[in-house]
């Protein structure tokens, strides 16, 4: 059974439809990728998850019943548009956030010392937020969102503003929440990230869904059955030799190895092609071009665009 | 409800350990007493400057003005107005007093000196030559009348009134009132709230804004419900007001006490306000003059606890019904707007009924029993303003108690309209926003 599941969601503001029927499903302990170009509608989906809007049709389900009030601390969020009061120390407003998702000031402030020991910003308790940089800022709000040990965690672009260490940071924070058994909710339109950590994706354009499933799945569909084989010997020769089922996308000539991207047409297989040029060049590699998330991506929107 | 008082902790101390709250409120009372001592000072101050002045008299006056004080006149003869200014340094003349030949006819004489003549000089100066030249004409016109006893019984028509104004209290008791005292205190508790309104509801409008363009609003709202923190951050700002106002009336009662004891030392100040006539002052304030003994008794009088209770207790519903009316508005204002520049379009509905209401108030201190004072005090956009002006005066309890309900009703209205307006305005950024625009918002559901 899906632990969290958004059934048929519609959201109409004045003039236009934010959300039109859209459902997504996610399973326990999985990163579900909420993908989409700018405008499409995840951050109003995310939005309800928060209860910080509410549907206008649809439901929403948290671990098999309707979502509720109080199901706010068994959720983290750590939103697009996020800051922190400038004014206010670092340890005084941690402590302040995590007690507005429930915790006693006690609590929050032990569970804190030890995230900040971990991060190695614990000297930065009694500084005031404005005299931080926007990196470590971004490190006290994860923490401030994964701190109450939430059963869901929803992050809305969380790698903008990041530099490359602390993205890898993060990262690596998020894939070992889920191994703990949190289950998470990833939001973004940078495509590159969701490969990586993604098992299962949803894609939102104009308001509805137009793309769900595991992340491999996806891939497995949207292969292209083209083949790259890295070889020694005579440049032009597979021209000549390779019949009209193995088309010819690319060629390069290298100055130690040369390279070809094979399409294969009308079912022929990856074996037919090496028993082809086999007899004629050394193969030093041969593998299949599986298209990114990011070509799938544009791939599918435009192909929508046209429908 | 626990977060509600989570937020309003929060919004209370944050603003309660900035320094300029600190300064502001320990530092206004000391400058109001202060600025009020250095007057008081200034007019009880006694002239100690010793000054000789020279007189030329060329009237037929005989020592019409005489020494008295720290002030000598001294009579020069056979020395013109030249020699007398050629000597000033030298004998340390303050000024030289010229009485004309003719001052019965013109009414006129001169005082030259190098330096301004001070206000105490030349007013006494006056007046001893004016009291000379009447008592002159005075005796002759008594010589020439042939009347017994006239000059007693001229003496005997001067009568000094004064007027004591008494008041009837809801039980018919009466109590003794002050208009001048009660015009007093009407303005400036309603100056307060006025104030209060002002810069309170800006705090919360300014609070607003910042967890707007700071961002954090949204991890707020996805812990409590946006309502909660309008309202968490309006009762907070609220208590910080109620705060300074609190340690205002109880530094302004330190200094008062502190200055009375200076003032009227060893007086106790009960049977001061008790008594009724001079013979009965009780020991210490036989020193005051008749004059002074009505002013202490009447500002003793209004200092009756009741009726200070009364008057604490109607200023602390007015400033919090009428603050937490224009506050809520202030917050709606606040989450339609990316920073405060972009304020002042939507800030004039609320600013035009607070300036009305003061300068309503300025009328109906003048008539407080007028159809303008009446709906002034009634209508919840003025009335905590209006009203404030008009219960020292005294209102019916009727009148009070419908105001106090409308007040009430329409800071739920207001309340309700403004944090629609809220839940939407705080999570759009980068928009203008129009009238049409917030009209909109008031009709999304959730």
């Amino acid at each position: 059974m899906a632990f969290f599941e958004a059934k048929d969601i519609v959201k109409q503001y004045a003039g236009h439809k934010a959300l039109n029927k859209v459902s997504i499903s996610v399973q326990k302990g999985s990163i579900f990728g909420l993908l989409g170009p700018n405008g499409a509608g995840k951050t109003t989906l995310i939005r309800i998850i928060n209860q910080i809007t509410g549907p206008d049709s649809g439901e929403v389900f948290f671990n098999g019943t309707p979502l509720k009030p109080s199901d706010v601390k068994r959720i983290g969020y750590l939103p697009e548009e996020r800051g922190l009061y400038k004014k206010m120390k670092v340890g005084e407003q941690a402590v302040y956030l995590a007690q507005l998702k429930g915790m006693s000031q006690k609590e929050a402030t032990k569970k804190l010392k030890v995230w900040f020991d971990k991060f190695d910003i614990l000297q930065w308790w009694d500084k005031k937020v404005e005299e931080l940089s926007k990196g470590m800022q971004q490190k006290i709000q994860f923490i401030v969102t994964i701190l109450h040990e939430p059963e869901l965690l929803i992050f809305d672009e969380p790698f903008s503003g990041f530099d490359p260490i602390n993205a890898n940071l993060l990262k690596k924070e998020i894939l070992e929440l889920r191994d703990k058994g949190a289950t998470i909710i990833f939001s973004t339109h940078n495509m590159g990230s969701v490969e990586e950590i993604c098992d299962h994706i949803a894609l939102i354009n104009k308001s509805e869904k137009i793309l769900d499933g595991p992340v491999d799945q996806i891939k497995k569909k949207y292969r292209t059955n083209t083949y790259q084989l890295t070889y020694t010997g005579e440049f032009d020769k597979l021209e000549q030799i390779l019949n009209p089922d193995f088309e010819i996308i690319d060629q390069e000539k290298g100055t130690e190895y040369n390279t070809i991207k094979v399409k294969l047409n009308n079912g022929s297989t990856s074996n037919e092609l090496l028993k082809q040029v086999l007899p004629y060049l050394n193969i030093v590699s041969f593998t299949e071009i599986i298209p990114n998330m990011n070509d799938i991506f544009i791939r599918v929107v435009n192909e929508n665009k046209k429908i | 409800m626990n977060k509600i008082f989570i937020i309003i902790q929060r919004e209370y101390l944050s603003r309660v350990k900035k320094r300029s709250f600190l300064i502001l409120t320990f530092l206004t009372p000391v400058l109001i007493a202060g600025i009020y001592a250095f007057m008081i000072w200034m007019m009880l101050k006694d002239d100690t400057e010793s000054r000789t002045i020279a007189v030329i008299n060329e009237s037929e006056l005989v020592e019409p003005v005489a020494s008295h004080d720290f002030t000598t006149y001294k009579y020069l003869e056979n020395t013109s107005f030249e020699e007398a200014k050629a000597q000033m340094d030298e004998k340390n003349y303050y000024a030289i007093l010229v009485i004309p030949k003719n001052i019965m006819e013109i009414k006129m004489a001169e005082l030259f000196s190098f330096k301004q003549v001070t206000i105490e000089v030349k007013s006494e100066t006056g007046s001893q030559l004016r009291d000379h030249i009447e008592n002159l004409k005075r005796s002759e016109i008594i010589a020439l009348a042939n009347m017994p006893d006239l000059e007693q019984k001229l003496a005997a028509t001067k009568t000094p009134i004064s007027m004591k104004t008494i008041k009837f209290g809801e039980d018919g008791e009466i109590k003794q009132s002050s208009t001048e005292i009660a015009m007093a205190i009407g303005f400036i508790s309603s100056f307060i709230i006025y104030m209060f309104i002002f810069m309170y509801g800006v705090q919360v409008m300014r609070g607003v804004i910042e967890e707007k363009s700071n961002r954090i609003v949204e991890v707020i709202i996805s812990s409590v419900k946006p309502f909660q923190l309008m309202m968490g951050k309006i009762v907070g700002v609220a208590m910080v007001g109620l705060t300074q106002f609190i340690m205002w009336v109880i530094l302004s009662g330190v200094l008062i006490a502190v200055g009375m004891a200076v003032v009227l030392p060893g007086v106790d100040m009960e049977s001061l306000q008790q008594a009724k006539t001079l013979s009965e002052l009780p020991e210490g304030a036989a020193t005051l003059n008749p004059d002074q003994l009505k002013m202490a008794q009447e500002l003793l009088g209004t200092f009756d606890f009741a009726y200070v209770a009364g008057i604490l207790g109607a200023f602390v519903f007015f400033f919090l019904g009428g603050y937490l009316l224009y506050s809520a508005l202030f917050a709606a204002v606040g989450s339609a707007v990316d920073n405060e520049t972009e304020t002042q379009q939507f800030m004039i509905p609320i600013t035009i009924p607070l300036i009305m209401a003061m300068y309503i108030g300025f009328a109906v201190a003048k008539n407080p029993e007028g159809s303008l004072a009446f709906w002034g005090s009634i209508i919840p956009l003025t009335s905590p303003i209006v009203m404030l002006v008009r219960i020292p005066y005294g209102v019916p309890l009727w009148e009070l108690l419908l105001s106090m309900f409308l007040l009430i009703g329409t800071f739920l209205l207001v309340t309700w309209i403004a944090a629609k307006i809220y839940r939407t305005g705080i999570l759009m950024y980068g928009k203008k926003v129009s009238y049409k625009e917030i009209w909109k918002w008031l009709r999304y559901h959730n």
